[in-house]
């Protein structure tokens, strides 16, 4: 009796936090799944949502080595382009190869970039590390420009991206490839929010905090940065399938300079380090803070504001924002956000 | 402070080396005691030296261990007992000697492979992890046992899951023996200094070590939570049986903790007994007196 009475007492609580719990999982679904594809314009979907999932999936990815695990990079831009490309190859050269596939084979080829160019990481740190980081975005953009076989031999460098199919169904409109980015955006952030949970991102932390301490309790902290390094950059190398396959349609080395790996670093920064919200909270400003900015800056200036002075103002207002950020919220966006929220909360209640 | 407390129990405790020390007893017991303290040393260190550019930190440095002991390492600042912390735990490699842990004799200890040697260590300075809670530091310290690869982890495999609750339970149980329960679930470094320090030790003792190397674990706290901790030490000992080497500047505290007590100065071994011993030690009241004079520092 006096048992069944404590269920019973207890259940209408659980509930509640259940409800709770799946309420935003929820919502983001029907909005992912339902009214976006239902009612949002061309434009909203090919000029913003596309670039921002695709940029919110990297920086998933960089900072699951940068903001867990503690090692700087600046090799985003590269690893995007070697899954971008080698989605490209593997779909070119093996006859019918799904597109699932292609996309986990890319990624596995990043994957293998980034190990390589982790190596360092286990001799060197912050700065250090992330100058030889460079290197790999030097090295891809060589590889790539100067192998006319990665594009296929075509004399522009710039190839188009192939169609994309899953089980027969066409993906080449826009709500089409706003399914394929948005449903692989979700199935890899829910594998490594599950993955930051675990036992191995709480290494990830440990190699981050204290590495010397990390090391005599045991943590395998080489194992475990090379590990940091193969995850992240198949997360990025997915990142830049989307990219190009998804957003741009084309596929061209440069489109992943050394800018587009600073773009992706200022996403974590802004966003917040070592939080998966803040991969896209500073992914969102990212991608809307550049319309923002010449919406008002026409509307103020009217035709004066033209792209250069744009592209100027854009360079100015952000590279201020990242120093502001750095030293006011070091935790981005995100500790913005849980901030507004608290004071939400306390007032309601 | 000469006459600060002195562990009498230490006398008790091991009369057998006490009386070695001592140069007493018929020479028969003396040998027999002198084997079986080599079979139950731990830690066995054999002419340690090691230099740093120009600085020697430590030269020709001895040290036994035995199973169970409470052994204390004194010496003025700079005397090189963090070196020899270091040393043990694989941090440093010494330019000259052997250390066996326990029974294994290593020119360099793998410091990557410590917790599987049986041997964990605090640091002088608090080395936490300052980006996990509480009980998420303390269960890292057991991290040695864990078997499962991240794919079991994300996928939550039931080896994975195996591992999770068994070290859950094995930090449960410390969180209660050092009291940590009221923070357990706080980020470790919004904790005051004092609890900070006890959560390293929680990190140390979860791994049950069979060796614990204490780097200066009461440094900087207040008198009452000096005596908490000494109470944690001594309790670790006496119920989980763990053999500890203890760093510490303050007399008192290692006088009446302590088994045996091996003094460094400029890094050599100038004195090694018990506290009675080494208190009484010219030696030691030289090396002692000569920095106290000079800069001031806390402890004889
Ligand atoms: N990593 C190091 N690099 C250079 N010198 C060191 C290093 N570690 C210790 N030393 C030097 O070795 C000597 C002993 O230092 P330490 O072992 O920290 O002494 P203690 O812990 O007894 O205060 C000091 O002179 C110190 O400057
Ligand atoms: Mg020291």
């Amino acid at each position: 009796m006096a048992v069944q009475a404590l269920d019973t007492a207890r259940l209408p609580v659980d509930w509640a936090k259940l409800v709770q719990k799946l309420a935003l999982p929820t919502a983001l679904f029907v909005v992912a799944y339902g009214v976006v594809p239902a009612y949002a314009s061309g434009y909203l979907v090919e000029a913003i949502l596309l670039p921002f999932l695709a940029l919110s999936l990297a920086a998933v990815g960089l900072n699951l080595l940068t903001g867990y695990c503690g090692q700087l990079s600046l090799g985003s831009s590269a690893f995007m382009a070697v899954g971008a490309f080698g989605a490209y190859n593997f779909n070119l050269r093996v006859e019918g190869l799904p597109l699932a596939v292609t996309m986990i084979l890319a990624g596995i080829s990043a994957a293998g970039f980034g190990v390589v160019f982790g190596l360092p990481s286990l001799r060197l740190r912050g700065f250090y590390l992330a100058v030889s980081t460079l290197a790999a975005q030097f090295f891809v953009q060589w590889a790539l420009t100067k192998f006319g076989w990665f594009s296929n031999d075509n004399p522009s460098g710039v190839v188009s991206a192939p169609h994309l199919a899953v089980a027969g169904l066409s993906l080449d409109s826009a709500t089409g490839r706003y399914l394929l980015s948005v449903t692989t955006v979700i199935l890899i952030t829910v594998l490594v929010s599950r993955l930051v949970n675990s036992a191995t991102g709480r290494n990830f932390i440990a190699v981050r905090d204290n590495e010397t301490a990390a090391r005599v309790i045991g943590v395998p902290v080489l194992k475990t940065k090379l590990l940091a390094f193969a995850l992240s950059s198949f997360i990025i190398g997915v990142a830049g399938v989307l990219w190009a396959f998804t957003y741009l349609r084309t596929v061209e080395p440069a489109g992943f300079n050394l800018d587009r790996s600073f773009q992706i670093l200022f996403i974590i920064i802004i966003g917040g380090l070592a939080s998966i919200r803040g991969a896209f909270l500073g992914a969102a400003f990212i991608v809307v803070f550049p319309l923002f900015l010449s919406r008002l800056g026409a509307f103020v200036f009217g035709g004066l504001f033209d792209s250069g002075v744009l592209d100027m103002s854009q360079r100015i207002v952000l590279g201020a924002l990242i120093i502001i950020f750095l030293i006011a919220e070091p935790n981005g966006l995100s500790a913005l956000f849980d901030r507004l929220k608290r004071r939400i909360g306390s007032r309601s209640s | 402070m000469i006459g600060a407390s002195l562990g009498a129990a230490a006398y008790e405790r091991a009369p057998e080396i006490s009386r070695i020390l001592a140069g007493v007893g018929p020479v028969e017991d003396t040998r027999r005691a002198r084997l079986s303290a080599k079979a139950d040393a731990i830690l066995t260190l054999n002419g340690i030296g090691i230099s740093f550019g120009g600085v020697t930190a430590l030269s020709d440095v001895d040290l036994e261990v035995k199973s169970g002991e409470i052994r204390a390492v004194i010496g003025p600042n700079g005397a090189g007992k963090s070196s020899l912390i270091n040393i043990i735990s694989g941090l440093y490699h010494a330019d000259h000697g052997t250390i066996t842990i326990d029974g294994q004799p290593f020119a360099r200890v793998p410091a990557n492979h410590l917790a599987r040697l049986g041997v964990a260590r605090t640091f002088q300075n608090l080395a936490l992890f300052g980006g996990l809670s509480v009980r998420d530091n303390i269960a890292s310290g057991r991290v040695h046992t864990r078997h499962a690869s991240f794919v079991e982890h994300i996928a939550g495999l039931p080896r994975a899951r195996r591992e999770d609750a068994m070290i859950a339970e094995k930090t449960d149980q410390i969180v209660a023996f050092l009291h940590l329960e009221s923070v357990a679930d706080r980020l470790v470094a919004t904790l005051p200094y004092g609890l900070q320090k006890r959560v390293e030790l929680a990190r140390a003792l979860v791994a049950e070590p069979k060796l614990l190397l204490l780097d200066e674990p009461m440094a900087g706290m207040t008198a009452t939570e000096k005596a908490e901790m000494a109470g944690f030490v001594r309790a670790a000992r006496d119920r989980h049986g763990v053999t500890i080497i203890l760093i510490e500047h303050d007399i008192g505290v290692v006088m009446g903790l302590s088994d045996r007590v091996a003094v460094l100065d400029y890094g050599r071994k100038i004195a090694d007994g018990t506290p009675a011993q080494v208190r009484a030690d010219p030696a030691v009241i030289q090396a002692y007196l000569g920095t106290a004079e000079g800069e001031d520092s806390e402890g004889i």
